[in-house]
């Protein structure tokens, strides 16, 4: 393969959400006739996806140079679906969401990514057999995809660790006991934490600024929160949690460390080695929720 | 001499005027549970310039419900609304050009 072409698959490899447009532009005239077929196929899928996906998996040998060029699009239209799903099943905790929720393009690019490395999961039998020698003993051009797999495959042989989709940051999601009529227990936070290499403190200091409450460890380490809480949402000020004081921001890892120097926290990545200074955490006004005899009482 | 642009001076260390407003100027809207189902909405860190009194008479017409200031010590007045009004503050403050989405901070669950 000559070394523009190289080049070409590289770049898109770098732009996969442009990897659409990439894929017309880069297929041959030679496709053309195929090219109708394939629209049809898209139409006929958009009518029921699933349907449609399926029975194309039933063709994929018949078709297999189609089916890789076919398979992002096929997931694009999915994509919704599994949103849907993703939203539905709120027990566990994905972490890699948060940014994704506010940004819904990039988790369109973070889902398609891993789809796309999913894909070449599947393929990956049949890419070694096929994809690399496909072209040999032919003298016509390569296609894209060929290339493409090809890339992939090699990648994945050499150095699978830049091939594989981003690990997910996920955590268990926290265990939230009610304890009484006015208490809650955050019971696994002991084990959060330690997923986190977060201090137990610092996360309850967090936690506590931010309900706007306050508590008290237990014996096993759980921690007992004043006021009622539903699981959902320790899990949303966990997140933020995360996002503030966790995750790296020029590499989005989460194996980061947490050190203090003169009064100042500062992040350090693990896995990228970068350094950033994080907020003190800063409890603001606390109204006054007790009755105020009980207050003045607690004073005395 | 001094007419002649390049060679007016500029002091490009000088502060922008951007960034140490940053800090100061957010505005945190946090959220606290009373007794059983009930929660209080505190508006933290408004610009002085405001006259809190007319912005609290609007949050109480506009959200329907009741509400108060509160002198704090280190903060200064601090607007207290009955309720869960977070997203209300947040969306009237937008609206109005009372302060930009990234400097409103939410807090609570």
């Amino acid at each position: 393969m000559s070394d523009q072409e190289l080049s070409e698959k590289l770049k898109t490899v770098s732009l996969e959400d442009n990897l659409e447009e990439d894929f017309s532009s880069l297929t041959k005239k030679k496709k053309s006739a195929k090219k109708v077929v394939f629209e049809d196929e898209i139409e006929e899928e958009a009518n029921d996806e699933f349907g449609g996906k399926y029975l194309h998996d039933a063709f994929s040998d018949l078709k297999k140079k189609k089916k890789k060029s076919k398979k992002p699009k096929a997931f694009d239209e999915n994509e919704d679906e599994e949103m849907g799903e993703k939203a539905e099943d709120d027990e566990f905790l994905d972490l890699s969401s948060i940014k994704k929720k506010k940004k819904k393009s990039r988790k369109n690019m973070a889902a398609f990514e891993a789809e796309v490395a999913d894909g070449i999961d599947d393929k990956d039998s049949k890419a070694k057999a096929d994809v690399g020698d496909v072209w040999k003993g032919t003298d016509r051009d390569y296609s894209f995809t060929e290339l493409l797999d090809r890339f992939y495959s090699v990648l994945r042989e050499n150095n699978p660790e830049l091939a594989g989709e981003k690990r997910k940051y996920t955590i268990a999601p926290p265990q939230i006991v009610r304890d009484g009529n006015k208490k809650s227990i955050f019971a696994n936070l002991p084990d959060i934490c330690k997923r986190m290499h977060r201090p137990p403190e610092h996360v309850i200091q967090y936690l506590f600024a931010e309900l706007g409450t306050s508590g008290s460890v237990d014996g096993n380490g759980g921690l007992v929160i004043k006021g009622r809480f539903q699981q959902k949402q320790i899990e949303n000020v966990l997140r933020r949690y995360i996002m503030e004081y966790v995750t790296c921001r020029t590499c989005k890892s989460g194996e980061t460390i947490l050190t203090k120097e003169n009064r100042l926290y500062f992040i350090q990545c693990e896995s990228c080695g970068s350094t950033r200074s994080v907020a003190p955490i800063k409890t603001g006004f606390q109204a006054q929720t007790a009755k105020r005899s009980v207050a003045r009482r607690a004073a005395e | 001499m001094s007419n002649l642009q390049n060679l007016q001076s500029y002091d490009p260390f000088a502060d922008t005027g951007e960034t140490d407003n940053q800090q100061s100027t957010y505005i945190h809207i946090r959220i606290q549970q009373r007794n059983g189902r009930k929660t209080i909405t505190s508006l933290q860190g408004l610009p002085e310039e405001l006259d809190q009194k007319r912005l609290l008479k609007a949050f109480k017409k506009v959200f329907a419900c009741n509400g108060t200031i509160v002198e704090d010590d280190e903060l200064g007045e601090v607007i207290q609304l009955q309720g869960d009004q977070r997203t209300n503050v947040r969306d009237f403050l937008i609206d109005e050009k009372i302060s930009k989405k990234d400097m409103i901070k939410i807090h609570g669950f």
